[in-house]
């Protein structure tokens, strides 16, 4: 489902809905011209407020964005740690 | 001094040094050398011949520094296309130059199956990638050209007026113009510039902009004019990236446009990087605001920070020396070596006063023309003072300080720099106008904090017509290079007129909203 949900919005965003063009899982962003440098600004930005995770300088990499299918991973990754954390809190609060 | 010799003079003096990393790869300056002749005998051989001109349609990648010097080492000149050009305006390019081969990547070979029937002049189309057999006797393979071709250099002789390449730049009619740069032109340019630079062997750039835009050319031509070492990349897409790779190959020059710095002040974790390398910043395309400049002086505090103005036409016309910003902030530095620099006014009469003018570019790095518009050349390549002579009106209004500082006030034409790139009103208009249902369309530039400058588009349609600003931009992604389709796209009734029934644009803009939208995301 996230996966959708990004293939929707680089398709309105950077293909403006173009049909001819098609977006697999794996297609690199950078080796078919897709997003430019500002672009993927939108990108983090979308990714950040649609599924509240934040995205440090030094995660914006391609092994974690550069093709839906990386992205979707990378976000997945993200939410997990975030409810490890979560789970943590309480247990640092008692010690206090 | 010819332009393919920086290779050649390089890799006789520096054999096994590593020239190029990019790809994965780390070549020699005698690895490249080698590799070039292949193609360039390739070339000869299919017929190419002194002063044709050969298309390279690529990423920044390893064979579009071959395919270059190779060109040159032929005889012929090179035509650096940006690789996101759609399949028009790579046809109107081609056909304008009457291109004789093109060197290309498998993708774009494939997709543009009929490219040799609509080139009629294209002789031979060279590809990379997976071969496309079968497709025409006219296909070749980049691949099995370097395995079939001998490496010696090929007997061909030039001199320093042959044409070198053609550089396509955007012109306010709309259709791109190439501009004519011989050997000669090539040679003072990178001279002057290595020069004010202070290259030396020792230094190792990175550049990330198009090979197809003459600031990311020339980081190729002068390092191995300097015989340095040139790390490219495709783009600044994954700045973290260009960041690491920067410390990791202790990079010492680092050419950027504001776009650049813009995302660059984004990023938090870099006042923790120390960039000792780093020798020069510098910056081009459109101007570099102080607030920039200070926080890049933060980030980069052993860095000097070039700024510095050119154009196509000649190449490069000024810079700031770094330590000169603080007493001179805003400027665009004075001349740079060999070269010299004036304003005139309407009447074409020399400034000197501090007022507004043209400035108007003297020197052996003025291009030749535009290629087949004579009348398009005549109005900015024009007499000097003396009448042998042709000197660059550059349609650029500056001031200068008393002591000959420029200051860059407008343009005289409606150019828009986006991203420190040309866009041409003009050709975002036809584009749109193509739209059906599309009456009027105005397209303009607006200040935006990370562009310089975003393209908005005003359109007004036949009543009723449900055009949206989807629509638009798909149709300008149709069309046009990624730089050049607009940011904002509003729809109007109608557009307000001038007495003479021009569009006012300057009515239209006096409600414009500036880049609020980047603002946002572009943070501090």
């Amino acid at each position: 489902m996230n996966k959708d949900r990004l293939r929707e919005f680089i398709h309105d965003n950077f293909l403006f809905g173009d049909s001819d063009m098609q977006i697999q899982d794996d297609t690199s962003f950078l080796d078919n011209g897709i997003i430019d440098s500002t672009g993927m600004l939108e990108l983090v930005n979308f990714v950040e407020q649609q599924f509240e995770i934040r995205v440090l300088d030094d995660e914006l990499m391609p092994d974690n964005f550069d093709s839906i299918a990386k992205l979707s991973k990378f976000i997945e990754k993200k939410l997990s740690q975030a409810t490890v954390e979560a789970l943590e809190v309480p247990t640092a609060n008692a010690t206090r | 001094m010819l332009v393919h010799k920086f290779l050649e003079d390089s890799a006789r003096h520096f054999v096994e040094k590593v020239a190029l990393i990019c790809d994965d790869q780390r070549l020699t300056y005698h690895e490249i050398d080698q590799r070039c002749n292949r193609v360039a005998n390739f070339l000869v051989e299919a017929g190419i011949r002194k002063g044709d001109r050969v298309a390279v349609y690529f990423d920044n990648r390893v064979e579009a520094v071959i395919a270059i010097f190779a060109i040159l080492k032929a005889g012929g000149a090179f035509v650096v296309l940006n690789r996101t050009t759609k399949y028009k305006k790579l046809c109107y390019v081609l056909n304008n130059c009457q291109a004789v081969a093109i060197f290309t990547d498998a993708q774009a070979a494939g997709e543009f199956a009929q490219l040799s029937s609509d080139v009629p002049s294209l002789k031979c189309v060279v590809c990379c990638g997976a071969y496309v057999k079968g497709l025409s006797a006219r296909f070749f393979s980049f691949e099995e050209i370097l395995q079939d071709y001998p490496a010696d250099k090929p007997a061909v002789s030039c001199i320093d007026v042959d044409l070198a390449a053609l550089i396509y730049t955007s012109g306010s009619t709309g259709s791109p113009k190439g501009v004519i740069s011989t050997h000669l032109n090539i040679v003072s340019a990178a001279t002057s510039i290595t020069q004010y630079l202070s290259n030396e062997n020792t230094d190792i750039i990175l550049n990330v902009l198009p090979l197809s835009f003459d600031y990311g050319l020339y980081q190729l031509l002068m390092a191995f004019k300097f015989g340095g070492t040139l790390v490219l990349e495709k783009s600044f897409l994954y700045p973290m990236v260009i960041i690491k790779k920067l410390i990791e190959e202790s990079v010492t020059g680092f050419p950027i446009v504001p776009t650049m710095s813009a995302l660059l002040l984004r990023m938090h974790e870099l006042k923790s990087y120390e960039f000792k390398s780093l020798r020069y910043i510098t910056n081009t395309g459109a101007h570099l605001p102080i607030s920039h400049i200070k926080k890049l002086r933060q980030i980069f505090p052993h860095t000097k920070i070039y700024c510095m103005y050119g154009l196509t036409e000649c190449k490069r016309v000024s810079y700031l020396e770094p330590d000169q910003i603080d007493a001179h902030p805003g400027s665009v530095g004075r001349g740079m070596p060999n070269e010299e620099v004036y304003l005139v006014d309407e009447n074409n009469q020399r400034i000197e006063n501090g007022a507004i003018g043209e400035l108007v570019v003297r020197g052996s790095n003025v291009m030749k023309g535009y290629w087949g518009l004579p009348l398009e050349t005549a109005e900015v390549f024009r007499p000097g003072r003396s009448p042998w002579e042709t000197v660059l009106y550059t349609g650029d209004l500056f001031r200068q300080d008393e002591d000959g500082y420029l200051f860059f006030v407008g343009r005289k034409d409606e150019i828009i720099k986006c991203r420190g790139e040309k866009v041409s009103p003009k050709e975002v208009e036809n584009v749109i106008y193509n739209m059906d249902n599309v009456v009027e369309v105005v397209v303009v530039g607006i200040e935006d904090r990370l562009l310089g400058e975003a393209i908005k588009a005003y359109v007004v349609c036949k009543d009723y017509a449900r055009v949206t600003e989807r629509d638009v931009k798909k149709q300008c992604l149709k069309y046009l290079e990624d730089y050049m389709i607009p940011r904002f796209v509003e729809f109007r009734k109608e557009l307000p007129k001038n007495p003479s029934g021009k569009i006012d644009k300057k009515r239209l803009m006096a409600g414009a909203e500036f880049g609020t939208e980047r603002e946002s995301i572009v943070g501090a």
